[in-house]
């Protein structure tokens, strides 16, 4: 649907954007994620055509898209955009999801019914006449998602929609997003430095990180095999550990972290450093006393906690074994588990959950 | 302060006896005003729109120079437009000089750099926000203009306010394009000079009284058209 070839977008010496590629499908929710600052509002706007690349094609629908304002209007018409601060006219609700038509030409009858339909979608008929500037935070954005709707556009784009709304509010705005994009097969390109929400919403993600795309894929590939280490530090993998793989039996390796020997699943030949990634929620805890519990978990790390932090329901705890380790565990088994700072424990860490990749420094 | 009390109790004698003379000063000074600040407000909003809307160069600059002219005394546009005008001036065929017109082209020309700069001003106040949400909505750059002239409308409405008390309460090009003419030229400043000039303070006391009903009434009415369009 949307092609980016080769763009970059520099304002005044820095650059922002360098040299981004990316293939957006039909019907697809193609997220980008990547922490503040990395150029995802940037790339959004040139999508837009609010902004002009500095070199680089964008291709709509297979037709590069031009330089000329009438030809860039016709485009940007089969667009709808969604900023992060909710932003209406002082008007009413009605007017504000009115003006896309009201550009377009469309005849006043037809206005009427197509904004109560916008209105309908996103649940606030009753406010049409209300005034817009009057509404919460996440009612304006709700209208900004009807504005961006009702013009039936092929592609909607959302630059970090729920980033300035409390969570009632961001969830009914990612209902939302789902509903159009399953019911009403509207593309939709959304940015967000949430990588959870990215995780709720994404068929597919691309990462960007300092302007660049460091990695484009399913949420799977992203949050299980994260391509590099600041990608994974990202996605919430807090152990990374360095290592060398001894042994490799068909695929069944044995890594040496310095601390402990591992066991992992990875094709990479022995002799080679490689780094391991952990996710937090794959670690378990039990308590140490006399001999290791029988399991199937193939690694066990004998250690002591050395922080615990509340984490909504959870808790995050680290255990030293020689090397931090990160686990998740839910509160209530950290309480009946009687687990405090100093606590002798065992983490355990099934092998398949640890994602190996060559360390290329 | 006697002549404070007695321009008072003067001006509210002409006013319910509707003096004739009174009547016509009072009339020429708000119809002279108004069209300039018709005028004025007609070119200068679409125009502060178009600059402010385009980048180009020397943009700071043209902003700088407008809100110089801000302060330009009346008696130097009263000189240039009396240039333009007189016989031998580049207009003088239209016959401008000594007549309410010649009167309302020099007010016009007074009062443009003040709206013309707090048109931009005010459309400066818009968040890009909301200018990039137009846009966004498939707008074309009339469009875009027009909608943020919209947005803007209540303090576009200020400026022209502001214009419409620097025009009516002026001097200088109402005396030197005008010429206090009595009957066909004379205002309520000019006739405010003149009663002082001759001492008759009261009455001039007076005239200044009602030149500020005048303004509160105008001010007024303007706010109210204004509240009336929104929605």
């Amino acid at each position: 649907m949307i092609g980016i070839e080769a763009v970059t977008k520099k304002f005044g010496d820095s650059e922002i954007l360098k040299k981004i590629d990316l293939d957006i499908q039909k019907g697809e929710i193609f997220t980008l994620i990547g922490p503040s600052g990395s150029g995802k509002t940037t790339l959004i706007r040139l999508i837009n055509l609010l902004d002009t690349p500095t070199t680089g094609k964008i291709i709509f629908d297979g037709t590069e898209t031009s330089a000329q304002e009438k030809a860039r209007l016709s485009v940007r018409r089969r667009m709808g955009m969604v900023f992060q601060k909710p932003a209406v006219l002082n008007t009413t609700v009605a007017e504000n999801v009115a003006f896309g038509l009201k550009f377009r030409g469309v005849e006043k009858s037809q206005i009427e019914k197509r904004v109560q339909a916008a209105l309908g979608l996103v649940g606030l008929n009753d406010f049409s006449l209300r005034r817009a500037i009057t509404l919460s935070g996440g009612e304006m954005q709700r209208v900004s998602l009807a504005r961006a709707m009702v013009t039936e556009p092929d592609v909607l784009l959302l630059d970090e929609p729920t980033a300035n709304l409390d969570p009632v509010s961001s969830e009914i705005i990612e209902d939302l997003i789902l509903h159009i994009n399953r019911e009403l097969h509207t593309t939709v390109i959304l940015s967000t430095h949430d990588m959870l929400q990215g995780q709720r919403l994404a068929d597919r993600i691309g990462v960007i990180m300092d302007g660049r795309i460091v990695q484009v894929g399913t949420t799977n590939d992203i949050f299980y095999h994260p391509a590099g280490k600041d990608i994974a530090r990202f996605v919430g993998i807090e152990t990374i550990l360095n290592g060398i793989v001894t042994t490799n039996d068909g695929g069944h390796a044995t890594i040496d972290s310095g601390n402990a020997i591992f066991e992992a699943i990875t094709t990479i030949p022995p002799g080679q450093r490689v780094m391991m990634y952990i996710r937090p929620e794959e670690v378990t805890i039990a308590i140490r006393d006399g001999d290791l519990p029988k399991t199937s978990v193939r690694n066990q790390l004998t250690g002591t906690i050395i922080k615990m932090v509340p984490f909504g329901p959870f808790v995050r705890i680290t255990i030293d074994f020689g090397s931090p380790l990160t686990a998740l565990v839910t509160r209530r088994s950290a309480d009946e588990l009687g687990l405090a700072v100093g606590t002798a424990v065992i983490a355990g860490v099934k092998a398949t959950a640890i994602h190996v990749l060559p360390d290329t420094r | 302060m006697s002549e404070i009390i007695e321009g008072f109790l003067q001006a509210v004698n002409m006013i319910v006896t509707l003096n004739p003379d009174l009547l016509q000063i009072a009339a020429l000074s708000l119809y002279i005003s108004l069209c300039a600040t018709l005028i004025a407000a007609v070119i200068t909003i679409p125009l502060g729109g178009l600059i402010h809307f385009r980048e180009f160069r020397g943009k700071q600059a043209l902003i700088t120079l407008i809100e110089t002219l801000y302060s330009v005394p009346t008696v130097i546009v009263g000189l240039l437009v009396y240039f333009l005008i007189s016989k031998s001036g580049p207009l003088g065929f239209l016959g401008l000089l000594y007549s309410p017109e010649g009167m309302i082209l020099g007010q016009a020309v007074l009062i443009f750099p003040i709206i013309l700069g707090l048109v931009i001003s005010a459309l400066s106040g818009i968040s890009l926000n909301i200018r990039d949400t137009i846009v966004s909505l498939g707008a074309t750059e009339f469009q875009g203009i027009f909608e943020i002239i919209r947005e803007a409308r209540f303090a576009i409405l200020s400026g022209v306010i502001l214009g419409f008390g620097r025009a009516i309460s002026e001097v200088g090009v109402a005396m030197m394009i005008g010429g206090n003419i009595r009957g066909e030229t004379r205002v309520l400043t000019t006739a405010i000079a003149l009663g002082t000039g001759m001492g008759e303070f009261s009455l001039a006391m007076a005239l200044g009284i009602i030149l500020l009903a005048i303004s509160m009434m105008v001010v007024f009415l303007m706010k109210f058209i204004a509240r009336r369009y929104q929605p």
